[in-house]
């Protein structure tokens, strides 16, 4: 129905994303998919549409856009002083562009990945089940490639009337809420294993009781933490098996690296523990400097806290797409 | 055959570990269960991740907890067990060993002390078992190289190598899926494509396939890459069963 035109500046990295490629893991392609998915989710929640439309997701600075056409976005997850023809707009709300309007996204002042959603969503084929950009491959989104000044994103006709989309507002997260003060350290729960078994008992304590720091190596592919070394019993190699997202590897370093979205799908060092899906988002809008503590919960709480988790995005999709 | 280990993947995935080396046995009863939760899925799982000695079961966990799902891979196994009449799928890949596309290939007889004839003759020589995908899509970590052909990997990886080189890389060879940065001494060419977004399937083979590589010339690659191009199969499929091969021979080799 219309275009988003970049104009002088992509942003850093903006890529095309939705939840992600699956069922192609064991033919070697990472997940992909959006970092912080509950702030994709309420994006297009936001927009009236299903939460897994494909949106832009945005690190570190944002895109500057033109539309051709009247439309409703939201922009969710990182704040990133956003302003439409010089107006500053607010996060997480449903926000009225019109034809010819010029949203200019600057640098994040809190978080590392917002995310914009469109009503209707980008029109984007998607290659193997998704539209997720991995941009390693190639692969989806658009071009297989992150966005830059010139290229022009085409819309799909809104799933539901604009109109009704008017003054639609989801609670921002309070790490994410720029009225309160920066959070700089995250809390984030772990399950122990697969190979917690190769380490020492006080290698299991330094990593569980120690914070560590995000440094500027995180990227996509994984978040990249240096501090107290984790002791090993034997080594910290094994025979290459599967990664997930949220797989805690630890190298030879003996410092942990938290694999995510774009993680390769196998790897040869040890997994002390991995991150609980509810928590990965966390970890997807820690910036570099910022500190990390990992609480260990039972495979049985894991279970609880993720179906917890899934009945409330389930909640929250239902009250918004009722309209 | 030990019983597996079921370890804990966080909330969402499960790891069903079979053994701690690497041998095609171990890999074989891998890739009887990753077939067998393939052919009949259990509800609630998403995909499953075959590793040289482990499956990596991803799933859904509003659907399905861990423990849960060990319970029904058990009941799985006693019926996955027998793995002899499986089939066997072995794709056979056209190479060209040509100098052009061979640019290793004096490095490599002088390493091993064999003519280029010798290694040709030997590289083609042998039914290569796909352990498991990674690294790249499609990437396919082989078993089975001939140690007379172990080549150490270069001292400066290439910052590009095109896809479909074949190269040696230790006491490892295979195929280049896409183009990317490598260390292997490239020793030939194919002009199949082992990942091809735009096809279905995008990925050829499957870990527990097998890989055969047979020699061609230069008048041949250009007619095949063409054949490709115009969306031919230019790839052989040759069926058998498992149990048509000496899994001893295989696991002289299998160790690397």
């Amino acid at each position: 129905m219309g275009f988003f035109t970049i104009l002088q500046s992509g942003g850093l990295l903006s890529t095309v994303q939705d939840k992600g490629r699956f069922g192609f893991m064991a033919s070697g392609f990472s997940p992909a998919g959006a970092m912080d998915l509950p702030a994709m989710e309420c994006a297009n929640l936001l927009v009236g549409q299903s939460s897994d439309v494909p949106v832009l997701e945005m690190t570190m600075t944002g895109v500057h856009l033109q539309t051709d056409c009247d439309c409703v976005i939201a922009l969710t997850g990182a704040d990133f002083a956003a302003k439409i023809n010089d107006a500053p707009v607010q996060v997480y709300r449903a926000l009225r562009l019109r034809a010819g309007d010029v949203l200019r996204c600057g640098a994040a002042v809190r978080g590392v990945r917002g995310y914009l959603a469109a009503a209707g969503g980008f029109a984007i084929e998607p290659v193997m089940g998704s539209c997720s950009t991995s941009v390693k491959f190639s692969l989806g989104g658009f071009e297989g490639r992150k966005l830059k000044a010139g290229d022009r994103l085409a819309l799909r006709c809104p799933q539901l009337p604009v109109s009704r989309l008017d003054d639609r507002v989801l609670p921002v997260p309070a790490h994410l809420d720029k009225t309160r003060p920066a959070q700089n350290e995250h809390e984030v729960r772990a399950v122990l294993g697969p190979q917690n078994d190769r380490f020492s008992q006080s290698g299991i304590d330094t990593f569980l009781g120690s914070w560590y720091f995000v440094t500027t190596s995180s990227d996509r592919m994984g978040i990249k933490l240096d501090g107290a070394k984790i002791e090993s019993k034997s080594g910290y190699d094994i025979i290459s098996d599967g990664i997930v997202p949220g797989s805690v590897q630890v190298p030879a370093s003996g410092r942990p690296i938290v694999m995510m979205a774009d993680c390769q799908t196998t790897g040869g060092y040890t997994k002390i523990a991995t991150v609980l899906s509810s928590d990965l988002h966390l970890l997807a809008q820690a910036k570099a400097g910022d500190w990390v503590r990992f609480a260990a919960v039972t495979s049985d709480e894991a279970a609880r806290i993720a179906r917890r988790h899934s009945a409330k995005s389930r909640r929250l999709e239902y009250a918004y797409l009722r309209v | 055959m030990d019983e597996p280990r079921f370890l804990a993947v966080g909330d969402g995935a499960l790891c069903v570990e079979f053994g701690d080396k690497i041998d095609p046995r171990i890999n074989a009863e891998v890739g009887a269960l990753f077939r067998a939760l393939c052919g009949k899925p259990i509800r609630g799982v998403r995909e499953c991740v075959p590793t040289f000695r482990s499956l990596t079961v991803l799933f859904d966990p509003a659907v399905l907890t861990a423990r849960r799902l060990e319970q029904k891979i058990q009941k799985r196994l006693a019926t996955a067990q027998n793995t002899r009449d499986a089939a066997k799928r072995v794709f056979v890949i056209p190479v060209c060993y040509a100098p052009v596309f061979g640019e290793d290939m004096p490095q490599v007889s002088a390493h091993t002390g064999l003519a280029p004839d010798e290694i040709i003759k030997r590289h083609c020589g042998t039914d290569y078992l796909i352990y498991m995908l990674g690294f790249l899509p499609g990437f396919a970590y082989l078993g089975g190289l001939d140690p007379a052909l172990h080549t150490p990997r270069l001292q400066n990886p290439r910052t590009k190598i095109p896809a479909g080189a074949v190269g040696i890389g230790g006491e490892q060879t295979g195929i280049y899926p896409i183009a990317s940065p490598g260390g292997w001494q490239l020793i030939g060419r194919t002009p199949v494509r082992p990942y091809d977004p735009a096809r279905i399937p995008p990925i050829l083979f499957a870990a527990g396939d097998y890989i055969r590589f047979r020699a061609i010339d230069e008048a041949e690659y250009t007619r095949l890459e063409l054949l490709q191009s115009q969306g031919e199969t230019i790839w052989e499929v040759r069926n058998g069963f498992l149990h048509d091969f000496a899994i001893g021979r295989l696991a002289q080799h299998g160790a690397g």
